[in-house]
C-alpha cells in the first residue's frame, strides 16, 4: 500500500505534514535524529547535498543544518531542542539563516507505531500567520525552488520504478 | 512561478485567515447564499458579514450580486486553486525527502535482519 504525504495548512499558524513508513518508529525516529542518517534524506529538490549535521540531541542542544547545491549555493538552518522523548516526540525551533518568514517556528514532530508502521507528523508552528502563509508561497526558500524540471523527472523516474 | 500572482495569493491567505470567513466559504460551497444565511449561524451582524464577505470579495472567492434588497453571494473557486497548488509544491518537496527516507529506512532494516531481506514483490494489480 502506497503511503500517501499529507499537507495541510491547519488554524491561521500551522503547517501540519504527516507521512507513514513501514518500519518500526525506533529507526525511524534515528533516522530523523542521527546526523549520518538525515544527512542522506532532508535534501530538497535534486542537485542539493547537507555538508554540515550536527545535531546534539539533548534539551537546550541544537542542531544545525546546511545545504549546498551544485553551483555552491548554502542555505543553512538550525534549533533548539525543547523536548526528546525517544523514539515518540521531539519538539524544536527552526530558524533559517536567511529567512523567508519572519522570526522563528516551533516543531513538533511525533512518531506513532502500528502494526510494524510508523506515522510522522510534523506540525510547523509559526509566529504568526503571515510567516505561516508567506512559507506556503514560496516553498522551502526562493533558491530551492529551481530545478523543479528535474525534480518532475526524477518522480516521474520513481513512480516507474 | 514563485511570485507568480503573489498579490492575489496574498490576498486569498488572508481572507482564508479568519475562522468567520472560512464557515462563509463552507457554506457558499453548497450554493448560493444571501448575506442574511452567511450572518446568522455566525450570530453576526448583517454590517460585520458584509465586511467579512467583502474581503472575501477582493481575494476574489467570493461574487456578490444584489437583487432588489437581496445580497447573493456566490463562490468562486479559481483562487481557491491557486492556492492549494502552492502548498501542492511545498508538499512536492516533502514527498521528496521522504522517499528518499523510505529507501534509508529499507536499507537499515535490511541491515538488521540480513538473512531475512527479500527483494519487494512488484505492485499488486
Amino acid at each position: 500500500m502506497k503511503n500517501t504525504l499529507k499537507v495541510t495548512a491547519a488554524g491561521d499558524r500551522e503547517i501540519v505534514i504527516t507521512r507513514a513508513f513501514n518500519a518500526p518508529r525506533r529507526l525511524v525516529f534515528d533516522a530523523h535524529t542521527k546526523p549520518e542518517l538525515v544527512q542522506r534524506w532532508l535534501l530538497g529538490p535534486p542537485g542539493w547535498t547537507m555538508p554540515v549535521c550536527e545535531i546534539d540531541l539533548r534539551v537546550g542542544g541544537s542542531y544545525r543544518y546546511v545545504w549546498r547545491n551544485e553551483n555552491g549555493t548554502e542555505m543553512g538552518m538550525g534549533g533548539v531542542f525543547h523536548e526528546i522523548v525517544r523514539p515518540e516526540r521531539l519538539v524544536a525551533t527552526e530558524r533559517f539563516d536567511e529567512s523567508w518568514y519572519p522570526g522563528e517556528a516551533l516543531d513538533t514532530t511525533v512518531f506513532v507505531e502500528e502494526r510494524g508502521k510508523t506515522t510522522v507528523t510534523v506540525t510547523v508552528l509559526y509566529e504568526s500567520p503571515e510567516a505561516r502563509d508567506g512559507v506556503l508561497k514560496s516553498p522551502m526558500a526562493e533558491g530551492m525552488a529551481v530545478g523543479y524540471d528535474r525534480l518532475e523527472e526524477l518522480l516521474a523516474s520513481q513512480v516507474g520504478g | 512561478m514563485v511570485k507568480y500572482r503573489s498579490a492575489t495569493l496574498d490576498r486569498v491567505f488572508h481572507a482564508l485567515a479568519h475562522p468567520a470567513r472560512r464557515v462563509m466559504l463552507r457554506r457558499l460551497a453548497e450554493g448560493e447564499r444571501n448575506l442574511s444565511e452567511l450572518a446568522a449561524p455566525l450570530r453576526m451582524s448583517f454590517p460585520a458579514a458584509s465586511k467579512h464577505v467583502r474581503v472575501l470579495e477582493r481575494a476574489r472567492l467570493v461574487r456578490r450580486r444584489v437583487v432588489g434588497r437581496t445580497h447573493l453571494c456566490r463562490i468562486e473557486a479559481r483562487p481557491l486553486a491557486e492556492a492549494s497548488s502552492w502548498l501542492e509544491e511545498y508538499r512536492r518537496i516533502w514527498e521528496q525527502n521522504y522517499q528518499r527516507l523510505d529507501a534509508l529506512l529499507e536499507e537499515l532494516q535490511a541491515q538488521e535482519k540480513p538473512t531475512a531481506s527479500r527483494a519487494p514483490k512488484g505492485k499488486p494489480s
